[in-house]
């Protein structure tokens, strides 16, 4: 991500190595999310599991293969922002649907046929 | 509404020529603004303020600009204030008072529109903008073009509540907006639009500086300065900057949406076809809370550096005060329910809220005490700025109080929306915030100026404040309990009226001690030559600022300072090596002035104005020109220059002020 | 007046590196305020799926094979995108210029197939104003269409600066920007099918 001679280093020798290995990994990953659920072999519920794991695969592959966030001291503060920005995002969501799920049904709603 | 291609839905009929008080404010302004036209164009002033100022990129002259924004917009919330003050006091039984109904809803909306957007916000970014890098030894900020940026887009949003007074009208629906009362079908007209325009576009603006003065906090330190020698209030700003750069997106999606609602006929938040309003309310506090810390996290950090300096002592806890405002900053993430236990949550989830909202109390008790403990046995000059922050501690200390009553769900349940409510925040924000801008401005207006503001029309500034404030709002509290309601424009309860009249004389101080404050700027200017700072260091303070001369040179330092401790100037000036013979001069590396964040402010305006007004072709004609103004400055590869060494040395001797060939060019 | 010019070459070679990595982190945490704009429109979605108002709800309306085509468009962009920075990177200006082309070229489909999408679904009577589900979709996979689309106008502007000034410091710099947000974006699109579509079909 920055533009220092030691990350143009790092990729000099083959600097699309990173993205292939990402895109193939991403690409196997879509193939197999859109497949399983197109298919419909699995239960629903289960289905979505596991399509939440492979999106949360492709998602760090992504951010590491093609935004080459490592654990090495240069990408230190990019992943530390990261990590912070996503447990605000869990909590802040998380608490939202909690408090929205609660007022939903605290407002007795008649389900409705579909 | 009457509709035309060329207008959209603007017509003669917005002037509110009906309306006296709003004619008569709007002449008012014009004449001011008027006058001041003719005295800058007659003493030829138009080109120094477009050259030094208004093109600046300079956190200096930017940190001034904010600060005048914010006191213009404190005169204006100021008057909205008085209007409603005066009229509750005679608004009761067979009275209506003198205002008619939906005048005095748009006042009380403008009055916390403007009071937090537009005034605590520019003030505490002005004071930060101005210290900051003069703090950490930088020698402007990270994104110095996008200062000025941020800057113009609060001017373009200020302008736009300023213009919403004499051309259409203002929100109806309080500060806060809620659906569906800011919904299409309950406001068609351009009120909520000003509303929504004026608080978005700000908020731009505000994001831009969170992240510019992030990055400027964690990369452009001066050697030697790691994280625990960074004094503490740049570090209560690092600590506002995540807030703010995690919040206010927040705040964009809220207003969007609604703004969705309002003009393409979207259901985020309507009655029918699968709105949910109470979401907005959820998402709007989930800015609005991490929003009154960001106000009032700076001003903590004001209090520190002015309590310890007039205390001619240490800050007790440094540390523990870092800490405790990186505790803030988490927790203020996980409290925002409080503002709405009343929705109908659930036992749990309002349990939850209110015990992590009383949590919050304990790192801001913490801070009250490590300033308590910095005050004793030290040596205490009862300096404006030290006033303000001991009638904050004070003051303060009662508005918590009531806040953690508050906290408490079934208090809550009885006070929402009441008077207590009202005056438990303004007990937060006055005190709080406000007071802490009154006392950093006290105390670096010599570094910004070169002269003291003068001490008597302070002392009484603050005393008229400060007894103004508790007359004003403390009635409001026993009106809480007594079951008056807020932003009421009638009422028929007579035991209420002798409160509202005291709070009517509370007001009337608050009007003497800011009457003092400008008698003190004018007092000031004139006794400057005897009020003048000749060291750069007038109160004997700790930090980095103050090893400049008064003010800073446009680059700050000469050469860049190599921190040894926290306090690190103090330090210095304890072993004898403050002020050092200069070393040769290196050449700086500067940004130039511009122009495009003044016309990227003017396109911003007249896009938020077309869009309130329905001119359609304005609108994207304005978009247009944004996106050429963004792509003109994304091409532009000669943006900074290179101060020689010669042009240092003769600044720093005092031969000449700016670069000769500093001059912006679009 | 123009500035002086610099005698010391390296020292402003120094300077490049350090202000491209300071844009970069500031990009990247404008990049976070973005995923925190994202999450808000998530969680709204989140609220408001179930508001189908008698209207349709998302097996109604998501076409899978369709989203699949989308998400090649964007997935296979983000791979040539990479392609192009490792020729900004050798300093190779035609085949830079090249993959950014067809990196564009490959986003404009991504567009062209969601906006297709959209007024398919406004034409049958199925627009954001039909109910709090729909709005809530358009809310938040438009937000989606409306960034890539700013990207593509950035790229077709670095496209034009690379052709007019070359593989010059501030140029691959801006690039760099350019392709974390163009890289973000298809993150984003990942949340995305998962979420709407893959949910909103199960």
């Amino acid at each position: 991500m920055s533009a220092n001679h030691s990350h143009a280093a790092d990729h000099g020798e083959n600097p699309l190595r990173s993205h292939v290995i990402g895109f193939a990994i991403s690409l196997a990953l879509t193939f197999f999310s859109f497949g399983l659920v197109m298919s419909g072999i699995l239960a629903t519920s289960t289905t979505l599991i596991v399509v939440v794991i492979a999106a949360a695969l492709q998602v760090f592959a992504q951010f590491h293969y093609f935004l080459h966030l490592d654990s090495s001291s240069a990408q230190r503060m990019n992943v530390m922002v990261l990590i912070y920005t996503i447990v605000i995002i869990a909590i802040l969501v998380g608490l939202s649907l909690w408090i929205m799920y609660n007022t939903h049904i605290r407002m007795m709603p008649i389900p409705m046929a579909r | 509404m009457q509709s035309s291609l060329l207008f959209g839905n603007l017509t003669l009929d917005a002037i509110p020529f009906h309306n006296p008080i709003v004619m008569g404010a709007v002449g008012g302004g014009a004449a001011v603004g008027f006058l001041l036209f003719c005295f800058i164009t007659y003493k030829k002033l138009w080109g120094y303020l477009w050259d030094e100022w208004f093109t600046s990129v300079d956190h200096k002259r930017i940190g001034i600009m904010y600060i005048i924004v914010a006191v213009v917009m404190m005169l204006r919330g100021f008057a909205d204030a008085m209007m409603m003050r005066t009229h509750q006091a005679i608004a009761m039984g067979a009275s209506a008072g003198y205002l008619p109904a939906e005048h005095y809803n748009q006042i009380f909306s403008a009055h916390g529109t403007i009071m937090i957007i537009f005034v605590a916000m520019p003030f505490f970014i002005g004071l930060m903008n101005y210290v900051v890098p003069l703090q950490i030894g930088a020698r402007d900020v990270a994104y110095p073009f996008l200062n000025s940026v941020s800057f113009w887009l609060t001017v373009a949003s200020a302008l736009l509540m300023m213009v919403s007074l004499g051309i259409g009208d203002f929100s109806q629906a309080g500060w806060t907006g809620y659906p569906p009362l800011t919904g299409k079908e309950v406001s068609p007209g351009v009120g909520v639009d000003y509303w929504i325009w004026g608080i978005q576009l700000g908020g731009v603006g505000t994001l831009v500086t969170g992240i510019n003065f992030f990055v400027t906090i964690l990369r452009m330190r001066a050697p030697g300065m790691s994280m625990m020698k960074i004094p503490v209030f740049t570090w209560t700003i690092l600590i506002t900057t995540v807030l703010i750069m995690l919040s206010f997106p927040v705040l964009t999606v809220t207003l969007a949406l609604l703004t969705l609602d309002r003009y393409l006929d979207f259901h985020f938040f309507t009655n029918a076809l699968g709105g949910n309003q109470m979401m907005f309310i959820n998402l709007f506090w989930i800015w609005g809370h991490p929003e009154v810390y960001i106000v009032v996290l700076p001003a903590f950090g004001i209090f520190s550096e002015v309590v310890s300096t007039f205390s001619h002592k240490r800050l007790f806890g440094y540390a523990s005060m870092v800490y405790a405002s990186i505790a803030i900053a988490f927790l203020s993430f996980v409290v925002w329910l409080h503002h709405f236990f009343t929705m109908g949550a659930g036992a749990n989830v309002n349990a939850f809220f209110g015990i992590a909202t009383m949590i919050i109390a304990i790192p801001t008790g913490l801070k009250i005490f490590n300033w308590l403990f910095t005050m004793y046995r030290g040596r205490i000059e009862f300096k404006t700025p030290m006033l303000w922050s001991l009638g904050f501690i004070v003051t303060f200390s009662i508005g918590g109080m009531t806040g953690v009553l508050l906290s408490v769900p079934g208090a809550d349940f009885v006070l929402h929306n009441s008077e207590f409510l009202v005056a438990h925040f303004h007990n937060m924000l006055i005190p709080g915030a406000l007071f802490g801008y009154f006392a950093g401005y006290s105390y670096w207006f010599p570094k910004m100026t070169g002269f003291r503001l003068d001490e008597k029309w302070g002392v009484r500034a603050f005393w008229s404040w400060i007894a103004g404030f508790y007359l004003a709002f403390m009635p409001l509290y026993a009106l809480g309990f007594m079951g008056m309601p807020r932003r009421m424009d009638h009422y028929d309860n007579p035991a209420w009226q002798p409160y509202l009249i005291v709070a009517v004389l509370g007001t009337f101080l608050v009007a003497f001690g800011i009457f003092c404050q400008v008698v003190q700027l004018y007092v000031s200017f004139r006794d400057r030559k005897a009020l003048v700072d000749k060291t750069g260091d007038p109160w004997g303070s700790h930090s980095l600022e103050w090893a400049t001369t008064s003010p800073p040179p446009f680059y700050n330092f000469a050469q860049t300072p190599v921190v040894d401790s926290l306090d690190d100037f103090a330090y210095k000036k304890e072993h004898g090596i403050a002020y050092r013979a200069q070393a040769p001069f290196k050449e700086i590396h500067m940004p130039k002035n511009t122009g495009v964040g003044v016309v990227m402010g003017a396109i911003t305006f007249v896009f938020g104005f077309a869009m309130i007004w329905y001119i359609w072709w304005l609108a994207i004609a304005s978009l247009v020109a944004m996106i050429v103004a963004v792509i003109y400055r994304g091409s532009d590869d000669h943006t900074d220059y290179m101060l020689s060494a010669e042009e240092v040395a003769r600044v720093e001797s005092g031969e000449s002020v700016t670069p000769s060939y500093n001059h912006a060019s679009i | 007046m123009s500035s002086t010019t610099l005698t010391d070459h390296s020292e402003s070679d120094h300077h490049s590196h350090d202000a491209t990595e300071n844009a970069a982190f500031g990009f990247w945490l404008y990049l976070m305020t973005d995923c925190i704009l994202f999450a808000s429109l998530f969680a709204t979605y989140a609220v408001l799926y179930q508001n189908t108002a008698s209207g349709p709800g998302g097996p109604e309306i998501f076409d899978l094979p369709y989203v699949f085509g989308e998400t090649m468009f964007l997935l296979v962009s983000a791979f040539t995108n990479g392609v192009a920075m490792s020729f900004v990177y050798k300093k190779d200006r035609q085949k830079a210029v090249f993959w950014l082309i067809v990196t564009a070229l490959l986003g404009l489909g991504f567009i062209v197939m969601e906006v297709h999408e959209f007024i398919h679904l406004i034409g049958e009577g199925n627009g954001p104003d039909r109910s709090g589900f729909l709005s809530a979709f358009f809310g938040l996979v438009g937000t989606h269409g409306a960034h890539v689309s700013i990207g593509l106008i950035w790229m077709a502007v670095m496209i034009g600066q690379l052709l007019i000034k070359g593989v010059t410091p501030k140029v691959s710099s801006r690039l760099i920007r350019l392709s974390l947000f163009w890289h973000f974006l298809d993150i984003v699109w990942v949340c995305l099918f998962t979420v709407v579509y893959f949910f909103g079909v199960a």
